[in-house]
C-alpha cells in the first residue's frame, strides 16, 4: 500500500514538478531483485532512511521488490526497462549479477549498469553442526579427501555467493566436495545443516553469526581476506591453509542503468555513500548483525572489474 | 505460567491502539486481493523502526493474525482467495454466499478461525521447545512426502470426477515448473519475458478464481440481473456459536491438521486449508453435502489456516530457521531490534516476547469481534448486481496482481491463466485442484531433486526416502488417502446402481 502511495505521489509531482529544478525533485524508487523481508531488503530499507534529510538526497527512497529467479528477473527489468534519468535505481549484490551474467541467459553484464555506492559486505561461512567431528576447515577437507564425493554440504542456490565459495573451496583444497543448492535459499541451507541432513555448509555470516548464538551450529572457517568483527575468533579460509579469496562476499549496494546523465551520477555518487554512513543506519545495521562496507563510486567500479576477472577464471568449463 | 506476567504489557493504551489498527488493518489488507499476510507483514516493518520493540512486534502479530483470517472475506464474498491459505474457504463459503448465507458464513469462518488460531497460540506457550525438536525431526525427504500427501487431495478435492481433478492438477504441476530453475540452473519454458520469474503464486491465484466469474458474469448481460436478485438472510451470532461447537469433527480435524503443518519448515500455511478440506470431507458422514454450501467446509478450512499461525513461529523463535516467507519477514522484525532468535530466547527477553505471543491472543479475540461486525455488512455484496460486481471483480483482479511486485508481467499471467480458466471449467476442470498442483510441484520437485543428491552420498535415492519411521509413517498415510478416495468412489458407483 504504501508503495503505491509513493507512486501516485511520484507521479502526481512529476506533473506539477518546475522544469528548472534540480536532481532530485520527486521521491526515487530503488528497485531490489529479491523479496520484502528478505536479508537485502531489509538492509536496503535500513540503509535508506535517511534520505529524507535535507543534507541527502533531500527526497525519500521508495524500494520496490522484483523477486525470481535469483535477482534475474529484477536485472532483467532493471537493465531493459527502467528509466534512466535518475528516478530509478537498483540495488546490486556482488558476486551474484556477475556470476550470473558470464554463465549466460540474461540481458545484462557490469556494463548495464553504473554502480553508485557500497553499504554492506556480508561474507560466506562454512558451517556445521553444533555435533559435528569436525573442528576446522582441515578435518573437512581431510574428510572430504577420504571420501570424494561423499561431504553433503548445502547453500543458497547456484551462481550466488556460497555457490563461488563452495567452488572455490573445493578447487583450494582439491578435493570433490557435494553442494546441494537449496530452493528455500540461505534459511533452507542452514536448516539442512542444523537438522543434520547434510555434513557442512556454505552460508551467510550474518545468518551464521546469529544461528551460533542460538547455539545450532560450529562456525569453521571464514571466505574473506580478514577475520570479521562479528566473529573475532573465527579464522579465515587463508589462514587455514586455504587459498580462497573475498570473491564470494556478497557486497551490496546501489546503481543507476547505463546511460542515467553524468551529473544525477555525480550528485548520487557524491550523497548515497555519505547516507549510508549516516549513524541511524549504522546503529540499525549494528543491531541486526549486518556487516557493514561504504565503499565509493570508484572504489566499487575497481571491486568490480576484479569480480569479473575473477569469476570468469572459477566459472570457466563449469 | 510465565506469559500471564506480561499481560499487563498488553492492556496500555498505545499497545492496545496498535492492537486494534492492526486487526483493523489486517483484516482490510487480508480481505483484499493481492495483499498477502507476507506483503502486509513486510510493509509494516518499516513502522516499527521507531518504535519500541514490544510495540513493533504488537503490530506485526496483529497484523500477521488478521491478514490469515481476513482473506477469507474476499474468498467467500467474491471467490477471490486472499492468500494460497483461503483457497478452500472458498469452495463451500462462496455458494454459501450465492444462497445469500454470506453472513453466516462469515461469522463461521471467524469463529473457527478464532478457535484454530487460539489453540495455535497455546501450542506455542505451552510446547514451543518440544515442538521445535519435532520441527527438526521433517528433514527432505518428509517435506517431499507431505506434497505427494497434498498431490492424493487434489483427484478428491471438488466433487467432479476424479481423473479431471488430476489433470487439472498435472496442469498446475507443469505451470509450475515455468521459470528460471535455481538447482539445476537452466531456464524452462521461458516464452516470455514476463516468465522470467516463473508463474508468480498470487497473481495465479486471482486470475484462476475471478477471471471465469468476470467473463461468466459479463456474459449473462444487464437485463438478467434484476431476476437474480438474492435475498440476504440475517444470522444471529449466537447460532453461529452453536453451529462451530456442533461440528466438533470438522474442527478439530481443522484445528489439529492445521498446528501439525504450520509447524513443518518449508510447508507453511499454504496446503492446510485445503488437507484439513479433504479430510474433513472424508470422515463426514454428509460428504455429498461438501461444495453445495455446507458449514463443515468453512469451519475446516477456516480453523486449520488460523492455528498453523502460532506452531509456525516455533522453528523461527527456537532454530532461528524461517520456516514461511512469512516468518522470514518477521525475522527482520526481531532483528532490527537487536533480539535474535534462538533457544535462550524466553530466558533472555521475556519482555518482548511475552506481549508479542500474548498480543497474538488478544488480537485474535479482537479479530473475531470486528469480523463478525463486517460479516452483517459485507454479506449485502451479494445483492450487488452482476454487472456491476464483474466491474468491481475485474478491477480488484487487475490491483491485486499488479500489486504484488508492481508488474505488468503478473497482469498478463493473471489475465492468461483466468481466460484459461474459463474454457476449462467449461469442460468440468476446476481451480482448486490446478493452484494445490502450483503449489506443491515446487515443493515436491526441489526436495526430491535436493535428496537424491544428498541420497547420492549415502545409501541411494531408494534407501532416502523409504527407510525411517517418517517416512514409512508418510508412504502409509500417501496409500491410505489413494485407497479411502478409490474406496469411496467404488461405493458411489455402486449406489448409483
Amino acid at each position: 500500500m504504501k508503495k503505491i502511495i509513493a507512486a501516485l505521489a511520484i507521479s502526481l509531482m512529476g506533473m506539477s514538478g518546475a522544469a528548472q529544478a534540480e536532481y532530485p525533485e520527486r521521491p526515487v524508487l530503488l528497485m531490489i531483485p529479491y523479496g520484502a523481508g528478505g536479508a537485502t531488503d531489509f538492509q536496503a530499507r535500513i540503509a535508506t532512511i535517511p534520505a529524507g534529510n535535507e543534507d541527502m538526497l533531500g527526497m525519500p527512497v521508495a524500494i520496490i521488490n522484483k523477486p525470481g529467479a535469483g535477482g534475474r528477473v529484477g536485472w532483467n527489468w532493471f537493465a531493459n526497462e527502467a528509466d534512466n534519468d535518475g528516478y530509478t535505481m537498483g540495488g546490486y549484490n556482488v558476486p551474484h549479477f556477475i556470476a550470473q551474467s558470464i554463465k549466460g541467459g540474461v540481458d545484462y553484464s557490469t556494463d548495464s549498469f553504473e554502480p553508485i555506492a557500497n553499504w554492506g559486505s556480508d561474507p560466506a561461512v562454512f558451517v556445521v553442526g553444533k555435533d559435528s567431528a569436525f573442528n576446522s576447515m582441515a578435518d573437512v577437507v581431510a574428510f572430504a579427501k577420504a571420501n570424494p564425493g561423499k561431504l553433503t554440504f548445502s547453500g543458497a542456490g547456484l551462481f550466488v555467493g556460497h555457490h563461488i565459495a563452495a567452488l572455490q573451496i573445493e578447487k583450494a583444497a582439491g578435493v570433490k566436495m557435494l553442494y546441494i543448492p537449496n530452493k528455500s535459499g540461505g534459511a533452507g541451507a542452514m536448516k539442512a545443516v542444523v537438522s543434520g541432513e547434510v555434513l557442512g555448509g556454505v552460508n551467510n555470516l550474518s545468518d551464521a553469526f546469529r544461528a551460533q548464538a542460538a547455539g545450532t551450529i560450529k562456525i569453521l572457517g571464514v571466505a574473506d581476506l580478514e577475520r570479521n568483527a562479528f566473529l573475532p575468533d573465527v579464522p579465515t579460509m587463508m589462514e587455514q591453509g586455504l587459498d580462497v579469496d573475498d570473491t564470494s562476499v556478497n557486497f551490496r549496494g546501489v546503481m543507476v542503468p547505463k546511460g542515467t546523465p553524468q551529473a544525477v551520477i555525480d550528485k548520487l555518487a557524491a550523497t548515497v555513500p555519505a547516507m549510508f554512513a549516516h549513524k541511524r543506519v549504522a546503529q540499525k545495521m549494528k543491531a541486526g548483525g549486518s556487516p557493514m562496507k561504504i565503499m565509493n563510486r570508484d572504489e566499487v567500479l575497481a571491486m568490480w572489474a576484479k569480480r569479473q576477472v575473477t569469476l570468469e577464471a572459477l566459472l570457466k568449463g563449469l | 505460567m510465565d506469559f500471564i506476567f506480561y499481560f499487563g504489557e498488553v492492556f496500555t493504551l498505545t499497545s492496545m491502539l496498535l492492537l486494534i489498527g492492526g486487526t483493523i488493518g489486517g483484516l482490510i489488507m487480508g480481505a483484499t486481493p493481492g495483499l498477502s499476510p507476507t506483503m502486509t507483514v513486510a510493509l509494516l516493518i518499516p513502522f516499527t523502526f521507531n518504535m519500541t520493540p514490544v510495540h513493533g512486534l504488537i503490530l506485526l502479530g496483529a497484523a500477521y493474525t488478521s491478514t490469515v483470517a481476513g482473506g477469507a472475506v474476499s474468498a467467500i464474498l467474491l471467490k477471490i482467495p486472499g492468500a494460497p491459505a483461503n483457497i478452500a474457504t472458498t469452495l463451500d463459503g462462496h455458494t454459501m454466499a450465492k444462497k445469500g448465507e454470506g453472513a453466516k458464513a462469515l461469522q463461521l469462518s471467524f469463529i473457527s478461525s478464532l478457535i484454530g488460531g487460539l489453540f495455535g497460540v497455546f501450542l506455542l506457550i505451552f510446547l514451543t521447545p518440544e515442538l521445535a525438536k519435532l520441527a527438526n525431526e521433517f528433514k527432505t525427504p518428509h517435506v517431499f512426502w507431505l506434497a505427494i500427501i497434498g498431490v492424493t487431495v487434489i483427484g478428491s478435492l471438488e466433487a467432479g470426477s476424479v481423473v479431471k481433478g488430476l489433470l487439472s492438477g498435472c496442469i498446475g504441476m507443469w505451470l509450475a515448473t515455468i521459470g528460471f530453475d535455481d538447482i539445476q540452473g537452466v531456464k524452462r519454458f521461458v516464452f516470455h519475458p514476463a516468465l522470467g520469474g516463473g508463474v508468480n503464486i498470487i497473481p495465479a491465484l486471482i486470475g484462476l478464481f475471478a477471471i471465469p466469474q468476470v467473463i461468466t458474469m459479463f456474459s449473462k448481460g444487464r437485463f438478467q440481473t434484476d431476476m437474480e436478485q438474492i435475498q440476504v438472510k440475517k444470522h444471529p451470532i449466537a447460532a453461529a456459536f452453536r453451529e462451530v461447537f456442533s461440528r466438533k469433527r470438522a474442527l478439530a480435524i481443522g484445528t489439529g491438521i492445521g498446528s501439525i503443518i504450520g509447524l513443518i519448515p518449508g510447508v507453511g500455511g499454504q496446503i492446510a486449508g485445503l488437507l484439513a478440506y479433504d479430510q474433513a470431507k472424508k470422515f463426514s458422514p454428509e460428504k455429498a453435502k461438501f461444495g453445495t454450501g455446507h458449514s463443515e467446509g468453512v469451519i475446516a478450512a477456516e480453523s486449520a489456516n488460523n492455528a498453523m499461525v502460532g506452531p509456525s513461529l516455533v522453528p523461527l523463535l527456537i532454530l532461528s530457521i524461517p520456516g514461511s516467507p512469512t516468518a522470514a519477514v518477521l525475522l527482520g522484525g526481531l532483528v532490527i531490534h537487536g533480539i535474535f532468535p534462538g533457544p535462550n530466547l524466553f530466558i533472555e527477553y521475556p519482555e518482548v516476547i511475552w506481549p508479542f505471543i500474548n498480543s497474538m491472543l488478544i488480537g485474535q479475540i479482537l479479530m473475531c469481534i470486528f469480523g463478525i461486525y463486517i460479516a452483517s455488512l459485507a454479506a449485502r455484496v451479494a445483492q450487488v448486481p452482476q454487472s456491476v460486481m464483474a466491474a468491481v471483480v475485474l478491477g480488484l483482479a487487475l490491483f491485486g496482481s499488479y500489486a504484488v511486485q508492481q508488474s505488468m508481467g503478473d497482469v498478463y499471467v493473471m489475465a492468461v491463466l483466468g481466460t484459461m480458466m474459463y474454457f476449462l471449467e467449461r469442460f468440468g476442470f476446476s481451480a482448486a485442484p490446478l493452484v494445490l498442483g502450483l503449489i506443491l510441484g515446487p515443493i515436491a520437485e526441489s526436495n526430491f531433486v535436493s535428496g537424491s543428491l544428498m541420497a547420492s552420498a549415502q545409501d541411494g535415492t531408494f534407501a532416502f526416502f523409504f527407510t525411517g519411521g517418517l517416512n514409512i509413517l508418510l508412504v502409509s498415510i500417501v496409500v491410505l488417502s489413494i485407497g479411502l478416495s478409490l474406496w469411496s468412489e467404488i461405493t458411489a458407483k455402486e449406489t448409483e446402481r
